[in-house]
């Protein structure tokens, strides 16, 4: 019984090892700057010399971070239509019989299974037009499509565990439907809403072939490190990789008590 | 009157949007893929199956996804299973396994090409074991074998916890009595998986399958990180055609032939994996 527990116990340490080794090794890669990308054999500690001038190099590589900021910019935009557009749609399905209620819901999931290629390309001809090529607001619209069909199917479950009642109660003691879901339905499911809002965030901040086509000179980290892939320098692409995972693995942790419920929507 | 339209009110800013910006790129794709200059032809897809590259592209995209499907599937269940056993800090495994869910596949690309380039940290190790006496490169045109499996342990890592997560949702949702009245009947734990766990967990394995598998056409960046124009797959082609030859035509195709095999697995795994109503 011992040795299962310590196979087992072995198994669990592998399988955290696997996933986080790879990236303690980027870290690597990125803070150390030139001299630990060129190096060889590689170092597996940080140098002991960690110094600010390293440190620097890194916080300079300023392709990086301006295009940081834009995808920021872009993964804001995503969120906040994803909630804007979803939270309502969702609201809906949770609370309302109407007819073609069933037809709603079907071509939300129906987008899921169509490739961000064949919505991007059209796009690009659409967006000049427009004046949105090339402008993270642009990009931000693009991702929405992605992150607004996850809003809509969550905010749904989220108002469906809700009780019904306790909206009624407002209604009961005077509020008007649109306060009743202010002042009630709201708050309740502000928590859920969050954590929608955190998908949208990350799902635009990770999207890399629309982000690439929609963008030329403004381009998000993704776009920028993917056209800058055969050119520059290793440590910049692994600044530039540490740089992306960073935010998503703080998600994750702020989401961990939620993905189950979203995912558990997904069966259904 | 004015209550029962109300719900269609709310549905329509999103409705609106996603026929903007979803059905009616997605009609323009289409059109696109099958017009050569103003008229409908199939020019796009003879010009696509020509170029050089195609045949890469179909052989390598197809062996990616039959390699690391099935893969991530069996690794994601073993996690879910030995996740169950688990007694004390099981939040911050399934944290940390739940990690790469939020990494891009750009980024994915990015880790492993840290890794295994030629001066790279399993190179470092290899020399320090002895198999190693000086750099060595795994990633060029001239070892495909060891770039596909490289492809395939990036995506192994970053693409299992999607999987894992929706198992472990199923997990929660099967009532832990069947499993405790198999065991009353004497059934091994193997019995207890195979006959109790799985066929109940049949609903995820589908829901998750079709997510892998129409997210596995769809990916190209970490191939084009970790192999750069080395291993072509149809994503990366579409990308090159639109971005590097701005032939929108022939990116089109391949965005409709992407679409094409996404979907047709989607109604494979609806089909092999249905449950029939009588067990609803």
């Amino acid at each position: 019984m011992t040795l299962r527990r310590a196979v087992f116990i072995t198994g669990i340490v592998v399988l955290c090892a696997w996933t986080l080794v790879p990236i303690y090794l980027i870290a690597l890669g990125a803070i150390g700057g030139r001299t630990v990308v060129n190096s060889w054999p590689k170092p597996f500690l940080p140098p002991a010399d960690l110094s600010f001038a390293t440190m620097r190099e890194f916080f300079d590589i300023t392709g990086v971070w301006t295009s940081a900021l834009y995808s920021v910019e872009a993964a804001v935009l995503c969120m906040a239509f994803s909630i804007v557009l979803g939270v309502p749609g969702g609201y809906a399905l949770a609370r309302f019989v109407f007819p073609g209620a069933t037809t709603y819901r079907l071509l939300i999931l129906l987008t899921r299974a169509f490739p961000v290629a064949i919505l991007a390309l059209p796009l690009t001809v659409g967006f000049i037009r427009l004046g949105l090529y090339d402008t993270p607001f642009g990009v931000g619209l693009m991702h929405t499509t992605l992150a607004l069909p996850f809003a809509v199917l969550i905010s749904a479950s989220l108002f469906q565990a809700i009780p019904r009642e306790l909206e009624e109660a407002a209604w009961v003691f005077g509020c008007s439907p649109v306060r009743a879901f202010w002042r009630v339905m709201l708050p309740l499911a502000l928590p859920g809403i969050a954590a929608v809002a955190i998908f949208a965030f990350v799902i635009s901040w990770n999207e890399v072939f629309a982000a690439s086509v929609l963008t030329v000179r403004h381009k998000t980290l993704t776009a920028y490190l993917l056209s800058v892939l055969s050119e520059s320098p290793l440590h910049v692409q692994f600044a530039g990789g540490f740089v992306l995972i960073v935010p998503s693995v703080l998600f994750i942790f702020l989401v961990r008590k939620r993905l189950f419920s979203v995912w558990g929507i997904a069966n259904r | 009157m004015r209550a029962r339209s109300i719900p269609y009110l709310l549905i329509a800013p999103s409705l609106g949007f996603l026929t903007v910006l979803f059905f009616v790129p997605l009609v323009q794709t289409i059109a696109l893929a099958f017009q050569a200059d103003g008229i409908w032809s199939t020019a796009n897809f003879s010009r696509m199956a020509g170029d050089l590259n195609f045949t890469d592209a179909v052989v390598n995209t197809f062996e990616i996804v039959i390699i690391v499907v099935p893969l991530q599937l069996l690794l994601a269940l073993g996690m879910a299973m030995l996740l169950q056993h688990v007694r004390g800090g099981r939040d911050i495994v399934l944290w940390i396994w739940s990690i790469p869910l939020g990494i891009s596949d750009l980024a994915a690309g990015l880790v492993w090409l840290a890794i295994l380039t030629d001066k790279g940290y399993l190179n470092t190790i290899l020399l320090g074991l002895g198999v190693l006496s000086g750099p060595q490169s795994w990633l060029s045109y001239e070892t495909p074998v060891t770039l596909l499996a490289a492809i395939v342990v990036a995506e192994l890592w970053r693409a299992t916890a999607i999987v894992l997560v929706i198992l472990v949702a199923g997990v929660q949702l099967v009532p832990k009595e069947y499993g405790e009245a198999a065991e009353v009947f004497g059934a091994t734990p193997w019995q207890r998986f195979t006959r109790v766990t799985l066929p109940l967990l049949k609903p995820s394995i589908q829901t998750a399958l079709v997510l892998r598998t129409v997210l596995a056409f769809e990916m190209f960046a970490i191939v084009l990180s970790i192999g750069g124009r080395n291993f072509p797959v149809l994503v990366s082609e579409a990308f090159n055609w639109q971005y590097n030859q701005q032939d929108y035509g022939v990116a089109a195709a391949y965005a409709v032939i992407v679409m094409g095999v996404s979907l047709a697995a989607t109604l494979i795994y609806l089909w092999v994996l249905r449950t029939p109503a009588a067990q609803r």
